[in-house]
């Protein structure tokens, strides 16, 4: 029978995965015997030295410790060594206050110029030179005014959060189609209730896609940011891990990472498809 | 001033950065209860013409009197049904339709503007579709949605700016119906775009014929002196059919191309034409009444003869 191709997909995947793994292993693997060193020495400089082990962790390692981090993801062992889930948590924590502020922000104000074309031209040119800035560089200005760590973390991510948004909701509002707001106009309908009613729902496909973009920025944006500030959250447990040299860990983190981007993607995507019409 | 229900006076629009005026010096007028068709080839500003009607646009000249007002703006006195349907997709038709009463009463329970909603849904034929998504119903379906939300606004007039031009041949004859019998129980005024002839001869009284734009003009306004009581099955046994459609194939075809106005030919009083033979009918009594001058019985076949 012929597979599904679902199944085969999936199959495939595995493979895939399983494939790399084995490679991986065999690439990091210790090969040659112990060498005729002075032990004193060969103590001193590890099995990277002495079996030829490369000081790249194997996926053996990585796993080892990736189960740690899942049975124990909360363990406080003072400021600097506290469970990569407290750390996923404050960076999580970060992107949804600066999110939720850049969303505050950006969907009137994306309204604003979406409806009115003086205000769209007016503010076009601030939005094209402040929209290909990195947040980052928004990092020195924000700590010398705000002169606390964690909100400016908060206010990078905010920056970068709003263009999207902004884009996209001006860009939708604009683009509503005419003969729904003619219908409208001969109904005697309100602006208000014309917003609510007509244009926000019509826009709302358009205006999620712009939120699902930022999030996702938002995302890539807090590892960096968090690497600057430090403290806490899961840029700065990568650059603590660097810093012990515990590239396991940071492959761990990478993991994390990934999946986390991929749980907020798919949550905007889930609230996109609710709001979305078929025409 | 002015007695007829809607009067169009000297109307022109000509929009910024083209140099001709699409239309210009317009003058008709519509009674009340009466089917006026508006006929003419696509650029000739008939869609125009509606949209400052309904206050959509405005006019660079002239001006409509609507029942004794000028058309200042949108209004919930003349509903529009669009040629594009223009049905919220995110709404059901019932909501498409409540919609459209609640903003006509503001005041009105949710149980009552509900009622009334599904009481005109009910009117053309879809009782049981209420929860149904535009996108789940046919192309017919969504016209006649459009229809029952402009109807229940109980509106002075309803303006169709070719609403059945998207549907294919059978669909717009049930629609065509449709429209007769909802004209027949409320006795609405209707103003209407089309370019199908045969669809002109079906509802209208008189037939307004506009030139080729840029520059577009009223040639003339043709008087259907078919019987009230139209079918589209008995439609082309009527002894004026024929004449009545030739008269508007011969305009569409040969004469809204080139026309020049006719020695006597007043742009205010653009002549009411009858197609046919001699003995034609009189001409229908709002026609009569409308006019204040008795109008000029002009026989373009007659005069293409001699």
């Amino acid at each position: 029978m012929q597979l599904s191709f679902r199944l085969r997909a999936a199959i495939l995947s595995v493979a895939l995965l399983a494939a790399f793994l084995v490679a991986w292993q065999l690439g990091t693997m210790g090969g040659g015997a112990a060498q005729d060193i002075d032990p004193e020495y060969a103590k001193l400089m590890g099995q990277t030295a002495v079996t030829g082990k490369s000081a790249m962790p194997g996926p053996l390692d990585v796993g080892r410790i990736l189960w740690g981090h899942i049975t124990d993801p909360f363990y406080y062992k003072g400021p600097n060594d506290q469970g990569i889930g407290t750390q996923l948590a404050y960076s999580i924590l970060r992107v949804f206050i600066g999110f939720g502020l850049a969303v505050v922000v950006a969907v009137p104000l994306g309204f604003l110029i979406g409806l009115s074309p003086l205000f769209r031209k007016a503010l076009d040119p601030f939005i094209q030179v402040m929209r290909p800035v990195s947040p980052l560089a928004w990092m020195p200005l924000a700590l010398y005014t705000i002169k606390d760590s964690n909100i400016s973390a908060v206010f990078v991510i905010f920056i970068c959060s709003i263009w999207p948004m902004l884009v996209n909701t001006a860009f939708a509002v604009a683009s509503v189609r005419k003969e729904w707001l003619s219908v409208a106009q001969t109904l005697e309908v309100g602006t208000f209730r014309k917003i609510f009613r007509v244009i926000l729902p019509a826009a709302a496909p358009t205006i999620l896609t712009g939120m699902r973009i930022s999030v996702s920025i938002a995302w890539l944006v807090i590892v960096a940011a968090e690497m600057l500030v430090g403290g806490t959250g899961i840029g700065y447990f990568v650059w603590n891990e660097w810093n012990n040299l515990s590239i396991a860990n940071v492959i761990n983190a990478i993991l994390f990472i990934g999946v986390i981007g991929m749980l907020l993607d798919q949550m905007l995507g889930f609230l996109t498809r609710l709001v979305t019409y078929p025409e | 001033m002015s007695r007829h229900f809607i009067s169009v006076e000297a109307l022109k629009r000509q929009f910024p950065g083209t140099e001709k005026a699409v239309f210009e010096d317009l003058w008709f007028s519509v009674e009340k209860g009466e089917f006026v068709c508006i006929i003419g080839h696509s650029g000739c500003g008939k869609t125009t013409v509606l949209n400052i009607l309904a206050g959509l646009d405005r006019p660079s000249e002239g001006a409509i009197i609507f029942d004794g007002k000028a058309v200042e703006g949108p209004s919930l006195d003349r509903a529009v049904v669009f040629q594009g349907h223009a049905l919220m997709p995110w709404m059901s038709v019932l909501d498409n339709v409540l919609f459209a009463v609640q903003s006509r009463w503001p005041s009105w329970s949710r149980a009552e503007a509900i009622e009334h909603a599904r009481k005109y849904i009910a009117m053309v034929g879809l009782a049981g579709a209420e929860k149904k998504r535009p996108a789940q119903l046919s192309g017919g379906m969504k016209q006649r949605v459009g229809i029952a939300r402009a109807l229940s606004i109980e509106p002075k007039t309803l303006l169709m700016d070719e609403p059945f031009s998207a549907l294919d041949a059978l669909t717009r004859g049930t629609l065509q119906d449709e429209v007769l019998r909802l004209r027949a129980a409320t006795s609405l005024t209707v103003f209407m775009i089309t370019h199908d002839v045969d669809e002109a001869i079906l509802l209208a009284d008189r037939i307004v014929l506009m030139t080729n734009g840029p520059g577009a003009r009223i040639a003339e306004i043709l008087v259907n002196t078919l019987p009230k009581e139209r079918t589209r099955e008995t439609l082309h046994q009527q002894a004026d059919y024929y004449p009545i459609r030739n008269h508007l194939l011969d305009f569409l075809v040969r004469r809204s191309k080139d026309f020049a106005p006719p020695p006597g030919w007043d742009a205010r009083r653009p002549p009411h034409v009858y197609a046919g033979p001699e003995k034609t009918g009189p001409a229908p009594a709002a026609v009569i009444g409308a006019a204040t001058t008795p109008a000029p019985r002009s026989r373009p076949f007659a005069a293409a003869a001699s």
